[in-house]
């Protein structure tokens, strides 16, 4: 093959995925009357099953346990979590169709972005590879694994999966989470872990965090096979 | 002879023994208590009443913050001369009303003036409630008072000068405010009375649908015919013109639809109006949705302005073509080919008022901002529109709007990215 037909092959592959990843992001749906239907109202930021679109921000649902998803929506519907465009969306949603919801997109198993590349460097790599799987015990701050699980699939109920999320939005939710401005059910085990980490931690994870392949079984853990090394109201 | 008085009495006997069954089966006694059914004595009654009323009046909406404690305010409302902090309404002794008379609560419905004479900002729908009766105020009160108080002060408002001297009210009470309980039109029905009664009065509906001026007032002359929220940006469009939410060509139960359930055949209610719905006007009865599609649909037709011209009508061919394209990519697996929409869970936008009407701000922000219709009793699972302002920039926002406004024999008029680059930055609510 010539570099001149490999490169065309390259740019049709490219085009191809980057088509596949804009039809996500087009409302579709099979029957009116379903859950499928009814979701779409988030397919343009989510995808069409909750696997997540565009390069950055906004973040893989699929998968994640349904009592973790359900707190989101409520959160955002009374304000308590603060992103506008969700807040404005929810506003008027009763609980049990927020049940729904969440219970939907928990059931989903759509395919996983592309993980994104490691960071360039290598002390980063290192310092998020130890928190993410070791912790550090000198800031009191437990392994990623340990409640998020060691494949980043979460935990039945309230534990979200981290695979598949992009950095930035990992970053930023460390980070609303470090200033008071994320909060979850007290007691609040995340803030409490969050503000035991630097800027450069919050980095250094979230790009690590990114940078994981997709797991085979992409289905939270079960609640009842391990202790927690901290009390976590979404747990209770 | 003897056997005739015999065949007599008995007769006779038989008679009176039927009169007395019929006597005793007859006479009303007291009612049966259904088993388990609860005896409502007036106070009961009254204080549901007025929980119903209080729905009515959407009292809730404002005086609660958003996830926060039922009726004890907080809630801060952006208006165009500051910011007002709502109230602290339940019955605490020294933060909230716990200390009101009915007559205190009734002046300040009635009239605009608070327990201790104060004059209240106009924010505050009493020129609305001024119409309510002592009874419904009354029992809106015993309502009040019996929900559980809850202790949180209340915060000074943050208005700019001169709008923080309440003195200036005087003014504004003069030019904007007539008292007066509701007078029913005795050439019109008692369901068309209901509803102006309900729409006048406890709906507050010409808070915003009549236009606000730069003093905060609206002129009666103009009720109804529509005009930007302050602060909220939306555009609540007229209820006097069917060529945007006159509800002339609608049939009653389209309007019950719209107004109960929050979607119909013809519309679906979002932004400020889904609040309404989901708030308030879910919980109404039939009879009284009913009785205020009856007003609405009777309120005399004025346009306030002539059709838009033939030439200001034109689209630049090169818009009318991006616009279609980006319908066809983006909005027709919902809203189809033709615009009809797959009503009413998605509505249609051909022959649709609120998509044809001047203001296109309504059109534009669904667009970037997508929306939900509310969740109510009558539409528990309603369907959604997703938000494309990060998919679509200004140009093609601003045709595909155009597209939608001049298709399918739609009466629009064209609008600019300029437009839509104003309405883009704003914070979604």
């Amino acid at each position: 093959m010539t570099a001149r037909a490999l490169f065309i092959v390259i740019c049709a592959l490219a085009g191809a995925g980057a088509a596949s990843a804009q039809d996500a992001a087009i409302p579709a749906f099979k029957t009116l009357d379903s859950m499928e239907a009814r979701v779409q109202g988030c397919a343009t930021c989510h995808g069409q099953s909750g696997q997540g679109t565009g390069k950055e921000y906004f973040p893989r649902i699929a998968g994640k346990p349904a009592g973790y998803l359900y707190n989101q929506l409520i959160a955002f519907r009374d304000a308590k979590r603060v992103y506008p465009p969700m807040n404005y969306l929810m506003a008027y949603l009763p609980d049990a169709y927020l049940r729904e919801m969440a219970e939907h997109f928990s059931k989903q198993r759509p395919a996983f972005k592309p993980k994104q590349p490691p960071a360039a460097d290598a002390a980063v790599v290192a310092r998020g590879t130890t928190i993410a799987l070791s912790g550090d015990p000198s800031k009191q701050v437990p392994a990623c694994v340990t409640c998020h699980g060691s494949n980043l699939t979460g935990m039945e109920p309230g534990i979200p999966g981290l695979v598949g999320l992009s950095s930035s939005y990992i970053t930023a939710q460390l980070t609303r989470w470090r200033t008071g401005n994320r909060q979850a059910a007290q007691p609040d085990c995340m803030k409490r872990i969050a503000e035991r980490l630097s800027e450069a931690d919050v980095h250094a994870v979230a790009s690590w965090l990114a940078s994981q392949d997709a797991p085979a079984n992409a289905s939270p853990g079960s609640s009842n096979l391990q202790k927690m090394p901290m009390a976590c109201g979404s747990q209770m | 002879m003897r056997r005739g008085i015999r065949i007599f009495l008995i007769f006779a006997v038989l008679a009176a023994l039927i009169a007395v069954a019929a006597f005793l089966n007859l006479k009303p006694g007291k009612l049966q208590v259904a088993p388990g059914a609860v005896e409502t004595d007036p106070t009961t009654q009254t204080i549901t009443r007025g929980e119903y009323l209080a729905r009515a009046g959407d009292c809730i909406a404002c005086h609660t913050e958003p996830g926060g404690k039922q009726f004890a305010g907080g809630r801060v409302m952006a208006i165009p001369f500051g910011s007002i902090y709502v109230p602290n309404v339940t019955p605490d002794d020294e933060t909230g009303i716990g200390r009101w008379t009915s007559d205190d609560f009734y002046r300040m419905m009635h009239s605009g003036i608070s327990k201790d004479g104060s004059l209240m900002y106009p924010v505050m729908p009493f020129a609305a409630y001024t119409k309510v009766t002592r009874e419904d105020s009354d029992a809106i009160y015993a309502y009040m008072m019996s929900l559980p108080p809850v202790s949180q002060k209340n915060q000074p408002h943050e208005l700019r000068f001169p709008f923080n001297q309440r003195e200036l009210l005087i003014g504004w009470r003069a030019l904007y405010l007539k008292t007066g309980e509701y007078v029913p039109d005795k050439s019109k029905s008692a369901q068309w009375n209901r509803g102006a009664y309900l729409v006048e009065g406890l709906g507050h509906c010409a808070m915003c649908h009549t236009a606000i001026n730069r003093l905060g007032g609206s002129k009666t002359s103009q009720e109804f015919e529509g005009g930007m929220i302050p602060n909220q940006n939306w555009y609540a469009p007229s209820l006097t013109s069917n060529r945007e939410a006159g509800l002339g060509n609608w049939t009653i139960k389209e309007i019950t639809d719209l107004l109960q359930a929050g979607v119909s055949h013809r519309a679906t209610v979002y932004g400020p109006m889904a609040e309404v719905v989901y708030n308030s006007l879910q919980y109404l009865s039939d009879a009284d949705v009913e009785a205020m599609a009856v007003y609405l649909k009777e309120l005399p037709q004025r346009d306030s302005e002539a059709p838009p011209t033939q030439s200001a009508r034109l689209v630049a061919p090169e818009v009318m073509e991006l616009g279609r394209k980006t319908y066809a990519t983006q909005c027709v697996m919902c809203h189809g080919d033709e615009g009809k929409g797959r009503p009413p869970e998605y509505p249609p936008l051909a022959a649709n008022q609120s998509i044809t009407m001047s203001s296109p701000v309504n059109s534009i922000r669904m667009v970037l901002n997508g929306g939900y219709a509310p969740g109510t009793r009558r539409n528990p699972k309603p369907h959604g529109m997703p938000p494309f302002s990060h998919i679509l920039n200004d140009e093609e926002v601003a045709a595909v709007v155009t597209y939608i406004r001049v298709a399918w024999e739609n009466s629009g008029t064209p609008v600019t990215a300029a437009q839509v680059g104003e309405l883009r930055p704003i914070v979604p609510e």
